[in-house]
């Protein structure tokens, strides 16, 4: 069969994953630079085709709680926003994260603090991967670097949330989410119905309580230290387990590097061209791209930076993933940092410029 | 010399009167005097009697009420304060074949989540709200809430609500009534036998309207707090009979 090959943006990806991936809800509320995701939705008009509700709230508080209601329910839900908007959800990702309950959040990155701009960045990145709610939770934060991934990483996204019951982000950002790209749109997986969902989370899932079983709760309350302490140590194996089984990661030319850069996301796509360009001149650059932000590839970059003489952090913030990258590196090797902020890109050429700056001058001194 | 009795041997053929069937064994945490363990025998009944069990989902509040999921054998979710509204509103929208309500106080449902509720009301979400008003904060230890009546003296207004300080008492019932998605707000209370009954039958038809997809049914409870007062049940009571009713009259605001 021919593939179904579409031109689209990485936004309008998100939202046709979301139906064929059998999404059963999302809510969400405006705001750029994602609005494209509901705006698409609400052209599509799932709910006449496989019965997908989709529904604009009157904020990402209510938004990210509606997705508490419908993950409660052992149903397929998400929601999507842009920074400002995450930070509103924060608090039910604490409660989702509390409860675990599984769900799917999408956050197309605007650069801050503040209002900020409605250009990319990649300066929630301590958000999503150290917490921004409050309490020891994580989340399963996937970084995107195209639109194929966009769309990919809402099928990934609700296969690990289930897996794990456990709230998933796709970490994108303006760039990805605004550009359009070719998308191979493969798979098409219904909405599960009652039976399954009762198979799949019959003993948790919210489905009315039956004769033969207890009633389902849904909580994060727990007011017996001894209670909520267990709850954090049970949080606490499954993240183990997570970091153990779901690292993912790309690597470009690695394998013979002097110099490495990591990168995620919009950054790695352009790092990926000075690794090319700095390779035809001579210098053995290679790049790792994280493509799970947490679970962090900590072990696969201590591993390379034994072989590495520097390191460079290249990020659209002002330096937040390379508190990871330091810590898995453990002084091994000299990392450093690249970034723009406020909505500001940098060039391939900009990108190799910082690692003639800050990786060989420095060690020539 | 007095008649000796005769012995009747209590069996479930002459019981007249018994526990709901799906109020657990647990032992409520509420004061004694509290409206919150009648309100949930009411709702336990109704469930019951409407043999909907296996297809009722709860949403319980940030409050007193918070443990409503212990007492009650429904499947439930706790939601984040103020934050019930929109949970159920995902639920009904996801399961339309299911009876949901949230259970909320005054706090929870007309502070700090009045904007959930009044977008849930004006969606008209097939859902039965539960709204148990005692004008103060119980659970944090009696702070003033929107409600708090002028004068009412509480842990956050010690020299009583003064209006130019803290705004006016918040009359939520009235304000939701005008919008077009509500289909049934009505004001009950617990504090008489006769009382008891008439919630009853508001609550019956609250979670009627919600099953036959009708709209919100929005059922407010006019409650006393006894340890937030600082009063006896009995105080209580009368207290809420003096000042609660004239300010917030019983009876149905909107019945469509």
């Amino acid at each position: 069969m021919k593939e179904d090959v579409r031109l689209m943006k990485g936004n309008e990806a998100i939202a046709e994953a979301a139906i064929r991936s059998g999404c059963d809800g999302y809510f969400g509320y405006p705001i750029t630079p994602q609005s494209e995701v509901l705006e698409t939705l609400m052209e599509m008009r799932p709910w006449e085709t496989t019965g997908m509700v989709v529904l604009q709230a009157e904020s990402e508080i209510a938004s990210i709680n509606m997705v508490y209601g419908g993950a409660a329910c052992g149903k397929r839900v998400m929601t999507s926003s842009s920074s400002p908007g995450i930070s509103l959800m924060c608090e039910g990702i604490s409660y989702i994260a509390g409860a675990e309950l599984p769900c799917l959040i999408v956050n197309v990155q605007r650069g801050g603090p503040g209002l900020g701009t409605i250009q990319p960045s990649q300066s929630d990145y301590f958000q999503a991967t150290k917490g921004g709610g409050h309490g020891d939770y994580r989340m399963i934060v996937l970084a995107p670097a195209s639109v194929q991934e966009m769309y990919d990483f809402v099928f990934d996204g609700f296969d690990l949330a289930f897996r794990y019951r456990i709230p998933t982000m796709i970490l994108s950002d303006g760039v990805i989410g605004q550009m359009m790209e070719k998308v191979v749109v493969t798979r098409n997986r219904g909405r599960m119905s009652d039976e399954e969902i009762c198979r799949q989370s019959g003993d948790w899932a919210l489905t009315g309580r039956k004769a033969n079983r207890q009633r389902h709760v849904a909580t994060s309350l727990a007011l017996e230290p001894a209670e909520m302490e267990a709850t954090n140590l049970r949080l606490q194996a499954k993240y183990n387990e997570i970091e153990q089984s779901e690292v993912r990661y790309d690597e470009l030319m690695t394998d013979d590097a002097d110099y490495l850069i990591v990168a995620f996301g919009s950054s790695a796509r352009i790092a990926s061209e000075t690794v090319q360009m700095a390779r035809k001149k001579g210098l053995k650059l290679g790049l790792l791209r994280p493509i799970t932000l947490w679970p962090f590839p900590s072990e696969r970059i201590a591993d390379l930076a034994a072989r590495m003489k520097g390191i460079l952090c290249v990020e659209l913030n002002a330096g937040q993933m390379i508190e990871d990258v330091r810590l898995a590196v453990a002084g091994q090797v000299a990392v450093e940092h690249y970034g723009r902020m406020g909505g500001q890109l940098f060039t391939p050429g900009d990108v190799y410029e910082a690692v003639q700056e800050k990786l060989l001058k420095k060690r020539r001194h | 010399m007095a008649q000796k009795q005769e012995e009747v041997q209590i069996v479930p053929e002459n019981r007249v009167y018994g526990r709901p069937a799906l109020l657990t064994d647990r032992v409520m945490h509420y004061c004694p005097g509290c409206s919150h363990g009648t309100i949930h025998k009411l709702i336990a009944e109704v469930i019951d009697e409407m043999g909907m069990q296996d297809r009722t989902i709860g949403v319980s509040p940030v409050g007193c009420g918070v443990f409503a999921y212990n007492y009650i054998d429904i499947d439930w979710a706790e939601a984040a304060h103020g934050r019930a509204c929109a949970v159920a509103t995902a639920m009904k929208r996801l399961c339309p074949d299911k009876l949901i309500f949230t259970y909320q106080g005054d706090g929870d449902l007309s502070a700090i989540g009045t904007g959930e509720t009044i977008h849930t009301c004006n969606r008209g979400e097939s859902i039965a709200v539960i709204y148990v008003n005692n004008a103060i904060y119980g659970m944090t230890g009696g702070q003033m809430a929107p409600t708090t009546l002028v004068g009412m003296k509480t842990a956050t207004s010690p020299n009583g609500r003064d209006v130019k300080l803290h705004g006016y008492p918040f009359k939520i019932a009235e304000m939701i009534a005008c919008l077009e998605g509500v289909r049934y707000v009505t004001r009950q209370s617990v504090g008489t036998p006769a009382g008891v009954r008439r919630a009853k039958k508001a609550l019956r038809k609250a979670f009627e309207n919600s099953m036959e997809g009708k709209g919100l049914s929005f059922v407010e409870f006019v409650s006393t707090c006894n340890s937030g007062w600082k009063m006896t049940p009995v105080a209580a009571n009368q207290w809420m009979e003096e000042h609660m009713f004239p300010f917030y009259p019983l009876g149905d605001i909107k019945n469509e």
